[in-house]
């Protein structure tokens, strides 16, 4: 299935139910297809979407992910903002250790997206919602 | 304006008067619509139907589709709805087939004239308009329904579990894994494996398009369900994007075998159990 991108603005997809985390993944791979990703960093963006919307989803109660085309002058590359204004995450080194869960998942979607992208920024604080951006440039 | 129930009766009236006029015309101008999808004859067998209904509905003087006494012509309106529904007729399609009687009954009344003709015309679109609301929510929870109907079916398509050899079966898995889907998965493939007695069971991921931790979990409690029940389970299907991804991720598959491709855990399978491989066909000889 191909979705249409329009690259000169942000994607914006709601995250309320499993569906849309599928929304997501296509989403982030139509705009990693079009400012030409390799195959492995598409798969990995689209890995740490995946993860990082069904997180926004389970933990945040639903939100939004913005997808958008970024350019430092000399690449160009995906950025993807997660933002829910659910409980917010009161121990950001506990949650980002390899192996914690407290959803009975494997307990690597939040530690493991941050390796499967370049550069991984997270906005939280208990009570506050959680805000992440994560940035995968072209090679 | 909502109809009285002295409009009502007048509507009855006027539908019986002009009855063979109407139901021609009202089929007529439906038939310009569907462009020869539905024969003229069904055409005008179904508007035949909704015009003695509303006769009926007239004579009782009802002034609502709700009321109690509207149930013949709700049911009739609801199968008409369902049969455009399910011959992938468009809404609009489907809700012309109602609002037609508009055009008619205007034309009707043109040549019936009198002072009471514009308002009687208000009022019974009033109620054509309420009957074409019905038609097109009948209309959108038929599809629903066709669509939840065939997400059932896809879920079921979806899953097959193959058997590759003597005691080796495999699931090819397609798509997106959730957590249904994985449901359904894991029921097959156990009862597959208590069915054909196979001590050997692949999972193959080719066509799945990111491996998440989510996917990871569930493919890792298939096979640990599987081993329970003393079969051994080896996951074929790995590309090299996919292993780049699980390994970043930090996802562990632990001493369960994986493969790159079906054809590998076949043949990793058969080795284990001492069947005799022959390479003769090789290219070149």
């Amino acid at each position: 299935m191909t979705v249409g991108v329009d690259l000169g603005q942000p994607q914006t997809q709601e995250v309320r139910a499993d569906e849309d985390v599928v929304r997501v993944r296509q989403l982030v791979r139509a705009v990693a297809v079009a400012v030409k990703l390799s195959l492995v960093d598409q798969t990995k963006l689209v890995t740490a979407a995946s993860e990082l919307a069904r997180n926004t989803l389970v933990y945040g109660g639903g939100g939004t992910v913005d997808v958008m085309t970024a350019d430092n002058g000399r690449r160009r590359g995906v950025r993807i903002v997660f933002a829910d204004s659910g409980p917010g995450i009161a121990d950001l080194d506990l949650a980002l250790t390899d192996g914690y869960t407290t959803g009975g998942g494997l307990g690597l979607g939040l530690s493991g997206a941050r390796r499967l992208v370049d550069e991984f920024e997270i906005d939280t604080a208990a009570g506050q919602g959680t805000r992440i951006t994560v940035t995968k440039w072209s090679r | 304006m909502a109809l009285t129930a002295e409009q009502s009766g007048r509507l009855a009236g006027l539908l019986r008067e002009h009855g063979e006029r109407i139901t021609l015309r009202w089929t007529e101008i439906v038939a310009a619509q569907m462009r020869g999808r539905l024969s003229h004859a069904e055409l005008l067998r179904q508007v035949q139907d909704l015009h003695r209904i509303m006769i009926a509905f007239g004579d009782q003087g009802l002034v609502d589709l709700a009321d109690e006494g509207g149930g013949e012509l709700r049911a009739e309106l609801a199968e008409l709805s369902r049969g455009r529904a399910r011959q992938g007729l468009s809404a609009t399609e489907t809700a012309i087939s109602v609002f037609a009687l508009k055009d008619v009954l205007l034309e009707t009344l043109e040549v019936a004239g009198g002072t009471e003709a514009l308002r009687d015309y208000v009022a019974y679109s009033a109620l054509i308009d309420q009957m074409g609301l019905f038609t097109f929510e009948s209309y959108v929870r038929t599809r629903e329904s066709l669509i939840a109907d065939q997400a059932e079916q896809l879920l079921e398509l979806s899953t097959p579990v193959v058997k590759l050899w003597e005691g080796v079966v495999a699931v090819p898995l397609v798509g997106t894994l959730d957590s249904a889907r994985a449901q359904v998965v894991m029921e097959r493939l156990l009862q597959t494996l208590v069915d054909t007695g196979s001590p050997y069971a692949i999972i193959d991921i080719t066509g799945v398009p990111a491996v998440d931790t989510q996917v990871a979990q569930h493919i890792l409690k298939t096979v640990v369900a599987a081993r329970l029940m003393g079969a051994d389970c080896i996951i074929s299907g790995i590309r090299p994007q996919i292993a780049q991804t699980i390994v970043a991720l930090g996802i562990e598959f632990g001493d369960i075998a994986t493969k790159a491709s079906l054809a590998d855990a076949l043949r990793h399978v058969l080795r284990s159990t001492g069947v005799e491989m022959g390479r003769r066909a090789r290219r070149g000889q």
